[in-house]
């Protein structure tokens, strides 16, 4: 059977999985958005903080993915065999990119501008939610775009401690030498991160104010 | 026009130090004692680095001093509190400091938006205001602050400063990046608007030309302390030192064309 006809033939599976595998995408990069935003936020005008914050999330990202997601199992609550597994671990991914990019957006604004903000009389809330923040989404966003793509690719491993995903098929054609079970696992996978690279592309262009 | 009432418009440093941070014991400014009388144009004249920028930031409470007090309509900075004392006092920085996601009828109309003024009024000053300036507001309303030139932002941020008409008006180099002919052309036309506004004004610069052109008094720093403080016209029979030098600076300009 050529891997054509076999991607036809289990379609509404590959579908499935797919389908899974975003669930687990957004779900991780959501939370990853949730901590490492405010986290960014928080380590602006804290150098201690900052130091060990980007250099925990550093740690995670070079950390081989297969053995982050081993070294969770024995862990208790947030370890084990499966889909919770396997969000932590795709955090901990995620997480650099966004830290990363939260904290160099809200340093590169002018502070002319930040001073201006802060003399007109505007609360600390005002500054942060409308001048600081829609100055820095641009680069925020860049960061989430580049964390939802490795998230994309790292998801695919996640298979490997029985999260499901599109690593099912992939370790499995590995396993069985089939090109038809590597390719339905690689090919939604690969249309995913381009998809996602190119729809948050967009919206950084939109948010870009010079 | 509504006025924020609460701040009035006198403006009253007693005995101010203030240390630079870091914990150290260098003093940035020290025991200044100076009074803006209302509706005078106050310029605080000096060198770089002479304390000029940062008796503004006492003023508007962006800085608080270590020792001594600053009275704004009789009331301490520190007693004030902070967001409704800045509201009431308008703020131009040189290079305008533009909100840059703003377009120029919102930054002029922050103000205003932030105090909850009606949409129609905000709309309805922010033409006036545009016009004030100079600025045409069906061509310059809807811009971003990128796309208008040196001078032009100059103009928007002294329009947004004038926003919520603030009894008071602190500027710090607001035209000293300009290229000296629209520096000219602002001066001129700010000299007059000043006549007109009525607004006690504390206007810091290191170009005695432009003291002389905008003041009533002017007050010479150096190294933090007030050296010289006199009305425009005697400033410059002044013997002291540092007035000297600056007015040689002023005999050397001559020959330049701005």
């Amino acid at each position: 059977m050529s891997p054509w006809t076999f991607l036809v033939e289990h379609r509404a599976e590959i579908f499935a999985t797919t389908v899974e595998h975003l669930a687990l995408v957004i779900i991780a990069m959501l939370i990853a958005i949730l901590l490492g935003v405010p986290l960014g936020l928080l380590i602006v005008h804290r150098p201690v903080l900052r130091g060990i914050a980007l250099g925990v999330a550093n740690v995670f990202q070079t950390i081989p993915s297969l053995a982050l997601f081993g070294f969770l199992i024995p862990i208790p609550f947030i370890g084990g065999i499966g889909k919770r597994t396997a969000i932590v671990a795709l955090i901990l991914y995620a997480l650099l990119p966004i830290l990363r990019n939260t904290y160099v957006g809200l340093t590169e604004i002018d502070p002319a501008v930040l001073e201006s903000a802060e003399a007109m009389g505007m609360t600390q809330s005002q500054i942060l939610f409308r001048v600081r923040l829609p100055l820095a989404s641009a680069f925020i966003l860049a960061g989430i775009r580049t964390a939802t793509v490795i998230t994309v690719g790292v998801a695919t491993i996640a298979a490997a401690i029985g999260a499901g995903g599109l690593g099912t098929f992939i370790f499995r054609g590995v396993a069985l030498v089939s090109n038809g079970l590597l390719l339905a696992g690689a090919i939604p996978a690969a249309l995913l991160a381009l998809a996602a690279d190119f729809l948050l592309g967009i919206i950084e262009r939109r948010l870009r104010v010079s | 026009m509504a006025a924020p009432q609460a701040v009035g418009s006198s403006i009253e440093f007693q005995d101010v130090s203030l240390r630079a941070s870091g914990g150290t014991m260098r003093e940035i400014v020290s025991d200044i004692s100076l009074e803006v009388a209302t509706g005078e144009t106050l310029v605080l004249l000096g060198r770089s680095g002479s304390g000029k920028t940062s008796l503004l930031k006492l003023t508007n409470g962006l800085l608080i001093p270590s020792k001594g007090k600053i009275l704004v309509n009789q009331k301490a900075t520190t007693d004030w509190d902070r967001i409704e004392l800045r509201r009431g006092i308008g703020y131009v920085i040189q290079e305008a400091g533009l909100f840059p996601h703003f377009t120029v009828a919102k930054n002029v109309g922050l103000v205003p938006t932030l105090e909850g003024w009606p949409r129609r009024k905000i709309e309805t000053r922010v033409t006036e205001l545009l016009r004030l300036v100079g600025l045409d507001p069906q061509e310059f309303g809807g811009r971003r602050p990128r796309e208008l030139s040196g001078g032009q932002r100059q103009r928007v941020g002294v329009a947004r400063a004038l926003a919520a008409d603030p009894p008071i008006l602190l500027m710090d180099e607001p035209f000293g990046a300009l290229d000296p002919v629209t520096r000219a052309e602002l001066q001129r036309e700010f000299a007059a608007l000043a006549r007109q506004l009525r607004k006690t004004i504390v206007f810091v610069t290191h170009d005695l030309r432009e003291a002389l052109l905008l003041a009533s008094r002017i007050v010479l720093l150096q190294s933090g302390r007030i050296v010289a403080n006199a009305r425009r016209e005697e400033f410059l029979q002044l013997e002291h030192a540092e007035v000297r030098a600056f007015a040689a600076s002023l005999s050397s300009q001559a020959g330049d064309p701005a």
